[in-house]
């Protein structure tokens, strides 16, 4: 399996819901959500309030508590000055909750001279951060988010006794007194060793695994994460899924992140060793079945699928030729082997100039993203998932004959010229037939200045030049104020014959990134319909007319 | 809905009452299968449906459309198959408006696109959309071979396809011929105010078998409410006259 976690440093500041809401911790607070207590300050914890009482039984511990609902948009618009604090140190702060921050550590810790003295930094600058009052920020750093965020939480804090069995090493700078009782660093590779002795409830607690499951192990007599971690992987899948598995890694102190963005570990990748060198596709394609129900197997032996493999070729002449293939499904020997043919099909029998001069010698099949196997489900009568299958391999098989990006599919942008509103991009950038998850921000702006619909149907790549005359013959100009010297009575386009303009609507000026002096474009449009039934978006730029789109 | 035939038909083997013949009606009308012909072809918007026999476009057919404004017609006769699950794909239009296919209904999320498919292998790559998609508009190259032409319309016979072909250059008689003629835009008033709103068109339907007759429509394409509908009555005797949006759009 894949290494060790993301070196990772989490801030954590301790009862953020109360500190958010406005109160020094030294009040007995609760904050409450569904009746029940989601977090308590310090003066209220020492009278015996926990998260997870009911509210009233709160109260009852706690007879002068104050009970405030909880308001997550207030705790998060107030941590964004301690997350802002984080900017001075690194770009790629990631807000876990509101109350807890984490971001990787190799640049920022190499730059300030190792992880103690970074943790000591964030510590300063988040407790400078927090309104006055709170209990100071917690500072963690280990092998991925996970063990950082306990590091955080176990950090000893300023009026608590030193955890026992935690080191905490010390780098060449000593830290400023009474900082290191905030911080704690747990050694690189020493992380597992760090959450062994922890209850298997935390996993739980830190809201990384369903309730649930840690109820199931604790059960079953697995009580620390250390016991779960001695498990082999395999069993822990076989027996509680992927969720089991996710478990089972962030108790070995491994990356939590989502399988899609973890690498391949090297096994993965299947090749083969052609002798002779093979000159048909026919050849290639046999041997490429093989090695594809070889990759296939040791998928299947760790619970993956495959949804992009990079497909490499050589020759006995060093020329080479790799291509990523993707399939949202996952690709199944049969669908890695007809990509393989595709791609080969493509290379020895394309163009002249661009067909390998020797046969092929070495065939490699590289998993370039793998997920957890969770199947897929296809509709009961084909219908729907059936065309989008059968669209998904005609646009595999296009790639193979035309190139990975000759096959495009329409995604929206914003933008005022007709053009710019949606583009083109490759088809296999995204899930094909699932409207896209998170469009574009700027589709939703309003935009203002672009024409209403109807939009020209067709938008020239290449705009056609154009001429357009008043009636005794003379251009057209527009105006700086945005309006025509003359009425336009004759259109010339792309040098045909003028043709008379039955109607004429416009000018609309668009002065667009101007602050940007090298993509400024200042042009205006007007919409002209010809005597022949014509109807163009005409546009004036630097003097010079164009037809920019044609409604058709 | 397995159960209630079968159990229906015993019942009418016993005694043949009237309720009992009812049954059997009613079971028969359950067991006919209406989802066939509905499988047989693609659907089309409601304006569309006067110019096509049966309403609807038959899988396996070519469509020919020519005539200014023939680009939006073939999106509009791509909207309604994409918005219910079909896939379409557009090959050989590198200046396809995408902004106005969405308005004009198309999901742009089942739309292929191969701008310029290259002039050698033009065929290959249709043959290959035919495979994938229910409906592909393409405008046939220059000079494209008549024994291709007929090889694709065979192709989009055998594969259920609808193919549309743009331009009226195709080499082979299409299916099904749409020729819009007499575009008449509505929305400048003159002096350059106003902007082109909508456009009102006659569409001619004719073609081969079953649709040999000839079908004219008055039709907005688009309407000033962005919709495609047919032109009522008395806005078509003046089709230059700006038309208040309210009045325009029946359907």
């Amino acid at each position: 399996m894949s290494g060790l976690g993301v070196r990772t440093l989490v801030a954590w500041c301790p009862d953020w819901p109360v500190v958010a809401a406005g109160f020094p911790v030294g009040e007995p607070v609760a904050v409450v959500h569904a009746n029940r207590v989601v977090a308590c300050s310090v003066a209220a914890r020492a009278e015996g309030v926990r998260r997870g009482l009911r509210r009233r039984e709160a109260q009852g511990r706690c007879p002068g508590l104050t009970v405030v609902p909880v308001d997550v948009d207030v705790e998060a618009r107030a941590f964004e000055a301690v997350a802002a604090a984080m900017d001075a140190l690194t770009p790629r702060v990631e807000v876990v909750r509101p109350g807890t921050l984490a971001f990787p550590t190799r640049g920022p810790s190499r730059y300030h001279g190792g992880d103690e003295a970074l943790a000591a930094l964030v510590a300063g600058l988040a407790t400078g951060a927090l309104p006055g009052g709170a209990p100071t920020a917690r500072v963690g750093v280990a092998d991925g988010p996970f063990a950082a965020g306990l590091a955080a939480r176990r950090a000893p804090g300023d009026h608590a006794d030193p955890v026992p069995g935690a080191e905490v090493s010390r780098g060449p700078h000593p830290p400023a007194p009474g900082i290191e009782r905030r911080i704690l660093v747990i050694p690189a590779g020493a992380s597992a060793a760090f959450l062994a002795p922890l209850p298997v409830a935390t996993l739980d607690a830190v809201g990384a695994v369903r309730p649930d499951l840690t109820e199931v192990l604790r059960r079953l007599g697995l009580r620390t994460l250390g016991s779960l971690a001695e498990l082999s992987a395999r069993d822990v899948l076989g027996r509680f899924g992927p969720e089991g598995e996710r478990a089972h890694r962030l108790a070995r102190g491994l990356d939590d992140r989502p399988p899609a963005l973890r690498t391949v570990p090297p096994e993965l990748v299947v090749s083969i060793e052609l002798d002779p060198p093979v000159d048909r596709v026919e050849t290639a394609a046999f041997v490429a079945r093989t090695l594809a129900a070889e990759l296939a197997g040791r998928l299947a032996a760790q619970g993956l699928a495959c949804t992009r493999v990079a497909v490499e070729a050589e020759t006995d002449h060093e020329e080479a030729r790799s291509r990523l293939w993707r399939s949202e499904g996952g690709l199944g020997p049969d669908a890695l082997a007809d990509r393989v043919r595709w791609q080969l099909d493509g290379w020895l029998n394309g163009p002249w100039g661009d067909r390998p001069t020797g046969g092929i010698r070495l065939l490699r099949l590289v998993p370039d993203q793998v997920v957890a196997d969770d199947g897929r489900q296809l509709g009961f009568w084909g219908g729907a998932a059936a065309a989008d299958e059968r669209a998904a391999r005609g646009v595999a098989r296009l790639q193979g004959l035309l190139g990975p990006d000759a096959v495009t599919v329409p995604e929206r942008r914003g933008g005022r010229a007709p053009g710019e509103r949606v583009v083109l991009v490759p088809a296999h950038t995204v899930a094909l037939g699932t409207a896209r998850p998170r469009p574009d921000p700027s589709v939703a702006a309003p935009w203002p200045g672009h024409l209403p619909a109807p939009s020209p149907t067709l938008v020239h790549a290449e705009e056609v030049a154009a001429e357009v005359l008043d009636v005794a013959g003379a251009p057209v100009g527009v105006t700086g104020r945005g309006l025509v010297t003359a009425e336009p009575a004759l259109v010339a386009v792309g040098g045909d014959r003028p043709v008379e303009v039955r109607m004429w609507a416009g000018p609309w000026p668009a002065d667009e990134r101007w602050w940007d002096p090298a993509a400024h474009r200042r042009r205006a449009r007007i919409q002209v319909v010809l005597a022949d039934g014509r109807a163009h978006l005409l546009t004036l730029e630097a003097g010079r007319w164009a037809v920019e789109a044609t409604y058709d | 809905m397995g159960a209630g035939p079968a159990f229906a038909a015993v019942q009418v083997a016993r005694s043949s009452t009237a309720s009992d013949l009812a049954a059997l009606r009613r079971a028969e009308s359950l067991s006919t299968p209406t989802a066939l012909a509905r499988t047989k072809t693609l659907p089309l918007a409601e304006a569309l449906q006067p110019l096509v026999p049966g309403g609807a476009l038959q899988r396996g057919t070519t469509v020919g459309v020519t005539g200014p404004g023939s680009t939006t017609l073939a999106l509009v006769l791509s909207a309604v198959a994409t918005a219910e699950g079909s896939w379409a794909a557009v090959a050989g239009v590198p200046a396809l408006g995408l902004a106005a296919a969405a308005e004009l209904g198309i999901a742009l999320e089942r739309l292929l696109v191969v701008a310029r498919p290259p002039d050698g292998s033009w065929a290959v790559v249709v043959a290959a959309l035919l495979d994938a998609v229910d409906l592909v508009v393409v405008r046939p190259p220059a000079r494209l071979a008549s024994a291709d032409a007929r090889r694709l319309q065979a192709r989009a016979r055998e594969r259920g396809a609808v193919l549309c072909a743009l331009g009226g250059t195709w080499p082979q008689p299409c299916d099904i011929c749409f020729t819009v003629t007499a575009p008449a835009w509505v929305g400048p008033t003159g002096a350059g105010s106003g902007r082109l709103e909508a456009r009102q068109v006659e569409v001619v339907g004719s073609g081969r078998g079953a649709a040999s007759r000839e079908r004219r429509l008055p039709l907005w394409l688009p309407g000033p409410d962005g919709a495609i509908s047919t032109v009522a009555a008395p806005a078509a005797t003046h089709p230059t006259q700006p038309v208040p949006a309210g009045l325009a759009a029946v359907s």
